[in-house]
């Protein structure tokens, strides 16, 4: 593992990268997870078949697809989405590639974030959409203040592992461009042949931390959810 | 077996006869070359070495790479793996008396290259395999048979013109290779991407600045697209290419430098070249001075 340990601030610049991918894919899906989830519930024909659209085409294409579609075709179709390279969060400038990695994250998770809210909702007794229409409380009010709040509560387990599998798909990325953690760790076993195993252990121990601080976070979410029965 | 193979000789023939018919569109396929084999190659060998063994079994199992024009590529539709990489394995091949058709090509990617010698998987590996110390401690490399240096492919428009100039810009290769991280300590924006043809397809795009790795890579691809790309910059590092062998069997090394000298006196050597690299219209370079076996 010396490898590993003479180029630790790289390997830390990596996970920071494999970080940074989970972080902002993983607001972004859910909050446009959200938005379809309601989308699909709601009074709206016409958003509601939209919605159903986007999750069946979303869930069922492989992730690689979505990642080959935003990194390789559309550039080819004139949207290199390089505009974002004006950007800069506290020094550290947000590169095309960064962002275009982002969005094919973001579209895909959001299917399955919105098919867990969805299943939340379903879980809320209708007597609470009823009682709060009865009143006088608008959809949006209903679905903000009644629905939600407690459908969001019955699908923390469900949008836990969304979350974990986004976490793990950000290595896709390792192949259009961002030096994340499982790029680089193929250039460290290519410069290390001699270190091979010491250098997979390391890196699944990285994979392994993040994972488990999601979930570490998710059950104390749970627990201060979690409703007397 | 024989009606597949029956049926894939009237698909060959059928598309050879579809090439010639467009005229010269199949000029561009790399052609190949003859190698003698030796006869009665096992006699000349010791009891008990690995030549012995490969000679006697009459094949033998080579890795090399599928991906780069021009050193080792395989077609979806193609038989045997074409480049300079099977030239020198078959040259290897011929002098354990087994003719082309009885080497077993393997795929070996960058990260299997030391996993395949070490098990046994391959007798030698010959796929752009650069020695270095980390690896000649774990497995066993002779050559080099080829010396390449790093460069950069941009656009015709680019102002690209000198090492300095990729500061800051954006440099795709294959990620987790060793070209990435020669640009990255230029100060480049490492961009990887799973194979080289993705990673031109962005230059070409504008999405990246240039692509970098091996000329003699780079300069396939020029080749292929003259209007659009261009080669540039003195190479910037220096890849020996060796064969890798089996840490298990050091009597190879001695062999593969001898076979290796013997094809650079006699021209094998330099008609391989011509066949592959340097059709993308290079001048043959002189062959390198093998290193001495430990």
């Amino acid at each position: 593992m010396d490898a590993v340990f003479s180029n630790f601030d790289e390997v830390l610049k990596a996970f920071g990268l494999t970080l940074g991918l989970f972080v902002v894919s993983g607001i972004g899906s859910l909050i446009w997870g959200t938005v379809l989830a309601v989308f699909r519930v709601g009074p709206v024909s016409v958003l509601n078949k939209v919605a159903a659209c986007y999750v069946t085409l979303f869930r069922n294409t492989p992730l690689l697809m979505i990642f080959i579609f935003m990194a390789i075709a559309m550039p080819r179709l004139g949207y290199t989405f390089n505009f974002i390279e004006d950007v800069s969060i506290g020094g550290w400038q947000v590169s095309g590639f960064f962002f275009r990695s982002c969005l094919a994250l973001t579209l895909y998770t959001s299917a399955f974030v919105c098919e867990a809210i969805r299943s939340g909702v379903n879980a809320v007794d209708l007597g609470q959409a009823e009682a709060s229409r009865a009143i006088g409380l608008t959809f949006n009010q209903s679905m903000r203040l009644v629905v939600l709040p407690q459908a969001l509560r019955a699908v923390v387990p469900p949008l836990t592992s969304v979350q974990v599998a986004l976490a793990k798909n950000t290595s896709v990325a390792a192949a259009f461009g961002i030096a994340e953690a499982t790029a680089t760790m193929r250039g460290l076993v290519n410069q290390n042949g001699d270190q091979l195993y010491g250098i997979f252990i390391a890196f699944a121990i990285g994979y392994i931390i993040i994972v488990e601080a999601i979930s570490f976070s998710s059950y104390a979410i749970e627990r201060r959810l979690k409703v007397a029965r | 077996m024989r009606f597949t193979r029956s049926k894939a000789l009237v698909v060959t023939v059928g598309l050879a006869l579809s090439l010639a018919a467009c005229g010269d569109a199949g000029s561009d396929d790399t052609e190949t070359t003859d190698v003698d084999v030796a006869e009665n190659a096992a006699d000349k060998f010791e009891d008990g070495t690995a030549m012995k063994e490969l000679a006697e079994d009459g094949s033998i199992t080579i890795g090399v790479k599928f991906d780069q024009p021009g050193i080792g590529f395989k077609g979806a539709t193609d038989d045997a793996p074409k480049g300079f990489d099977p030239e020198i394995g078959k040259i290897l091949a011929a002098d354990l008396g087994i003719p082309a058709d009885k080497i077993k090509w393997k795929e070996t990617i960058s990260a299997n290259r030391e996993p395949f010698l070490q098990e046994g998987e391959v007798d030698l590996v010959i796929a752009s395999y650069s020695i270095t110390d980390e690896r000649r401690a774990i497995v066993g490399q002779a050559g080099p048979y080829y010396v390449t240096g790093q460069q950069l492919l941009v656009r015709s428009d680019s102002d690209i013109e000198s090492i300095e100039d990729i500061k800051g810009l954006d440099v795709c290769s294959v990620t987790g290779s060793t070209s990435l991280d020669n640009v990255k300590a230029e100060g480049a924006k490492p961009r990887g991407f799973d194979t080289y043809s993705e990673c031109v397809d962005q230059v070409l795009d504008g999405t990246v600045d240039a692509m970098t790795t091996d000329g003699a890579i780079l300069l396939g691809y020029a080749a292929e697209n003259p209007d659009e790309l261009k080669v540039v910059v003195d190479p910037f590092s220096e890849e020996r290419y060796g064969v890798g062998y089996s840490p298990d069997r050091p009597e190879m090394c001695q062999w593969i430098t001898d076979t290796l000298e013997k094809a650079e006196d006699d021209g094998a050597w330099d008609e391989a070249f011509e066949a592959t690299l340097g059709q993308s219209g290079v001048e043959t370079p002189d062959a390198p001075a093998l290193d001495e076996c430990a």
